[in-house]
């Protein structure tokens, strides 16, 4: 199973047609103690690059965008009452939501670990 | 009481402790014209650890950006009375008063801490008012009354229910100041000025050391293991669940002290006598406080849910928008939600049902008093 990234922080894990989507290690670093996660409905369809999601963590609000454009599915109901998983397990148990992927050409171009940990390192 | 608008226009400055801050792992950011750090990396650190941390030992805090003033001449009391709503004349040596600078239509310029030191009067005021504040004071005060800024001084804010014994094994005498008290204080061959007060609802001190012995005294302090560092983002969650106005964010020219829940800061002499800038306007409000028609005034809002509303979110009663909020975030202590911001008046009774808006939902809200949680000062035993 793929994973892929994108230089918002966000990570794509991909199986067939579907999708699930987090925020990365160093994303959840930056953004803090997180208090709230906003998830989109289950059937909304999201565009790439529009918000999708919003992390409160104890300090500000922070936007997250769609990496690609989909059907929700499904949406991790976890985060309702924990929402700090994100902090604890942002690559595992913390992912936000699944969708459907409407157009697969827009995983070329998004980053592999390896070019995602060197993109990490440069900043 | 501070404010974090960044000067985006000047480079930053940098504060005495700064290399003592990044060593302790801290994230710096702009704040009030300076780079500090708003929290520490590692198992200790984070916001929610550093505020729950002050909540339950004690933490120090770096406030060196504040403005450290002071007034000398034969009617320094008497002048700065023209500016504020205070009683300072009659505020006795080793004591201080929280105050706020007027302008002549009553809205706040500053609020700010007034000590009389003995020799002279001894002024706290926000960091990204400072240069402000200097210059108002210096427009409106003789000149025969000499302003001081000690800006080769740090001050640094060690607050939590341990404040007072940690500072008294380290600095005798310290135990014995009472809550808004103050006194000068010999550590280690430095003299330090050390007031009984803080920002963050707790017990603690402030404490004025001059920069070349700052690092010493911050490594003394973070040696006891009760003492932990914290940034600026715990002392914003802690100040807002002390119910605790900021500057630029809850008070500011536009609002007056009376709007503001302010009114203990108007001394009743000098409300009665005035001679102060704001009198005729703060009179006024008073008035319609005391009649009910008052327009707006800054609330306490506990929030249902896990949401928070941040400043600029609207307010409503029903349809009707009636405010809007000035500070908002989560309260680690509570585990929800709260807010402060300003309601028409007519909303204003604790216990009124409103909602707050935020992207586009409406998020159940009722009016508390504050603090949200309660202050815990030492007042003497």
């Amino acid at each position: 199973m793929p994973r892929y990234f994108t230089d918002e922080h966000e990570w794509i894990d991909v199986e067939g047609d579907s999708a699930t989507v987090g925020i990365t290690d160093y994303a959840q670093e930056q953004l803090g103690d997180i208090v709230f996660v906003e998830l989109p409905d289950v059937g909304a369809v999201i565009d790439k690059g529009k918000d999708a999601a919003v992390v409160e963590s104890v300090k500000a609000a922070s936007d997250v965008y769609a990496p690609i454009s989909g059907e929700i599915t499904e949406t991790n109901s976890s985060l309702e009452d924990d929402p700090a998983l994100v902090n604890s397990s942002p690559e595992e148990d913390g992912w936000f939501f699944r969708l459907t992927i409407s157009d697969t050409s827009e995983l070329e171009g998004l980053m592999d670990d390896k070019a995602y940990k060197t993109f990490v390192e440069s900043l | 009481m501070s404010d974090d608008t960044p000067h985006d226009e000047t480079p930053l400055d940098t504060l005495p402790l700064d290399s003592w801050h990044r060593a302790q792992g801290a994230r710096m950011v702009p704040f009030a014209g300076y780079e500090m750090p708003i929290q520490y990396t590692g198992p200790s650190g984070g916001i929610v650890a550093e505020h729950n941390w002050t909540r339950e030992s004690a933490s120090l805090f770096d406030v060196s950006h504040m403005g450290q003033l002071t007034l000398k001449g034969d009617h320094a009391a008497h002048e700065l009375e023209k500016l504020l709503p205070g009683a300072i004349s009659n505020l006795k040596p080793g004591k201080m008063r929280y105050s706020l600078l007027l302008t002549e239509a009553g809205g706040v310029i500053d609020d700010l801490m007034v000590t009389n030191t003995g020799p002279h009067l001894a002024l706290v005021v926000n960091g990204a008012c400072k240069w402000d504040d200097i210059a108002h004071l210096r427009e409106h005060l003789p000149d025969d009354i000499t302003l001081t800024h000690f800006d080769d001084f740090a001050l640094l804010a060690l607050q939590g229910p341990k404040a007072g014994e940690v500072l008294e094994s380290i600095i005798p005498g310290t135990g014995e100041l009472t809550f808004m008290t103050a006194g000068l204080f010999e550590w280690d061959g430095a003299h330090l000025w050390v007031s009984r007060a803080g920002y963050t609802g707790e017990d603690g001190f402030e404490i004025s050391v001059h920069e070349g012995r700052a690092e010493d005294l911050a490594n003394a302090l973070v040696a006891d293991e009760r003492v932990k560092p914290a940034g600026l983002g715990a002392r914003d969650s802690l100040r807002l669940e002390a119910g605790l106005p900021l500057y630029g964010h809850d008070l500011d020219q536009n609002i007056d002290p009376v709007s503001a829940d302010l009114s203990f800061a108007l001394s009743k002499k000098r409300r009665s006598e005035g001679g102060f800038f704001g009198h005729k306007a703060i009179a006024a409000r008073l008035a319609e406080a005391e009649g009910g028609t008052l327009a707006k005034k800054r609330v306490g809002l506990l929030l249902d849910g896990r949401m928070p509303a941040r400043e600029g979110a609207d307010v409503f009663a029903g349809d009707q928008k009636i405010g809007t909020v000035t500070s908002g975030g989560f309260s680690p202590t509570l585990g929800r939600p709260v807010a402060m911001g300003y309601v028409d008046a007519l909303h204003a009774a604790d216990g009124t049902a409103l909602e707050c808006e935020v992207r586009g939902k409406r998020l159940p809200a009722t009016v508390s008093p504050m603090p949200f949680v309660p202050h815990r000062y030492f007042r003497g035993s």
